[in-house]
């Protein structure tokens, strides 16, 4: 058997018919409301946090104990708890609650990181707690925001991958549906298309981090920028590794 | 709570089950990931490589990966070997990174002061690198025990037995105390795997208590569902 031949053509054959496009059309849909809804929780929380430095140990405690959720039992107790006809609700409900710890996260590190010293100066100048907001903090913090956007959305797209369990389509469907049928073409297949979703997701990120870069020269809370930059002052350069944030 | 009294026997055995399936991916993890964490913070070139194909390896989605390890090894979709060989990846991509950081962190001081009091490259090695690159490998451990064994549970749909299979029993049976005590019971044993790991690193490393600690800060990265 030609496994490979054989993965190609069910993708091929399912892209021709529009099935696949389909999937990978849910698939974007759950994914793109429920990181929205999220950073929509999520950003102005962990602003909230960074800017006043209030609630640092319960941010940091929220997205260290998310990781021990498993996400496949989530959905299952949301469907649960809401009911079987309310599916979708349970299910988005999930996926947010999954993408919330990482883009609060992100939030709350980008402004976090910055130099106080910065902070204070924009204070000196006389800027107002918000413009400190909209114009130093945030634009100095979108880096690891969107780093943290990254991660919750690749989180989401994994975790989409097992609605299909719940008979919510997108793209885990095929290979739930192909695994008791032995369609080894179609599991593969299906997998494939995931991973590559995944991966180009991934690559779309790297590309707005890398804009971002361009777009902020300097300030950005990036470790390697901060070796580069000159020290103000006369001192002696600090030797060591900077700290990882 | 009927349900808890006619199953608590099932318990024990899934829960063991559990831990088999994660710990092995923990440990190979690793282990691996010492010397390719090494090599990723020597030398650029295998950085660029190792940290790259780290990245990459964990974005593929746990379900994705579970079944297309099956077809690409010939191996049978309904059994373990894919749920250990999936995590196992998981594990390296994750603490691969972890480990080149933690040799990051080693005061180049400090390393410099070795080979002048006379330690080999090997020596300095394990005595001195190693030993001061023990906290942030700590701290890279634990996000690998916490997310494993939450990963672990994705298995359950393609029947590698743990304490997902409480997930989709308790779905398909209408439980909703099943799959809340399956819930319960992951989060419960990931804590404590991860206490244990805070309690080893004490009695190992005496000497980095509080100090590096902050260091760890905000853990961005998780690992895919």
């Amino acid at each position: 058997m030609n496994l490979i031949g054989d993965t190609w053509a069910w993708i091929v054959a399912q892209s021709a018919n529009g099935e696949l496009w389909l999937r990978v059309g849910e698939h974007l849909f759950y994914t793109a409301i429920s990181v929205l809804i999220a950073a929509a929780i999520a950003i102005p929380i962990g602003y909230a946090i960074g800017h006043t430095g209030r609630g640092r140990e319960w941010a940091v405690g929220i997205s260290g104990a998310a990781r021990a959720i498993p996400s496949f039992g989530l959905i299952l107790l949301l469907i649960g708890l809401v009911g079987v006809v309310q599916r979708p609700i349970a299910a988005f409900a999930a996926f947010v609650i999954l993408a919330i710890p990482s883009i609060l996260a992100g939030a709350y590190a980008g402004i976090q990181a910055i130099d106080r010293s910065t902070i204070d100066a924009a204070r000196a100048v006389g800027m107002t707690e918000w413009q400190i907001l909209w114009k130093v903090e945030a634009p100095l913090g979108l880096r690891l925001l969107v780093s943290g956007l990254r991660s919750a959305t690749l989180q989401v797209v994994a975790t989409v991958t097992l609605a299909a369990y719940i008979n919510l389509g997108a793209l885990g469907y095929d290979i739930l549906q192909g695994i008791p049928l032995r369609r080894d073409d179609q599991v593969l297949g299906a997998a494939l298309v995931v991973i590559a979703l995944a991966l180009l997701i991934d690559a779309l990120f790297a590309i707005a981090t890398y804009v971002v870069d361009r777009a902020i020269p300097d300030g950005a809370p990036a470790p390697s920028r901060r070796i580069l930059r000159v020290p103000p002052t006369g001192r002696a350069a600090v030797v060591g590794t900077p700290t990882a944030t | 709570m009927n349900w808890l009294a006619n199953n608590y026997e099932s318990i024990l055995p899934l829960v063991l089950n559990h831990l088999k399936l994660s710990v092995i991916p923990i440990a190979i993890g690793f282990v691996a990931s010492i010397p390719l964490g090494w090599l990723a913070w020597r030398f650029r070139l295998t950085r660029g490589i190792l940290l790259t194909l780290a990245g990459l390896l964990y974005t593929i989605p746990s379900l994705a990966l579970f079944t297309a390890l099956p077809s690409l090894l010939g191996l049978p979709y309904i059994s373990e070997a894919p749920v250990l060989i999936g995590l196992t990846i998981y594990a390296i991509a994750i603490m691969a990174r972890s480990a080149s950081d933690a040799f990051g962190s080693v005061d180049a001081g400090v390393r410099q002061s070795a080979t002048a009091v006379g330690y080999s490259g090997w020596q300095r090695f394990w005595q001195v690198e190693l030993p001061l690159a023990g906290p942030v490998l700590l701290a890279g451990l634990r996000v690998v025990a916490v997310s494993t064994i939450a990963l672990v549970t994705v298995g359950a749909i393609v029947g590698a037995k743990s304490l997902g299979y409480y997930f989709t029993d308790g779905y398909q049976r209408h439980l909703v105390f099943e799959v809340l005590t399956g819930l319960v019971l992951t989060m419960a044993l990931a804590l404590l795997v991860d206490a244990l790991l805070v309690l080893l690193g004490r009695v190992a490393m005496p000497w980095a208590r509080g100090q590096r600690a902050r260091r760890a800060a905000l853990p961005m990265k998780q690992v895919p569902a």
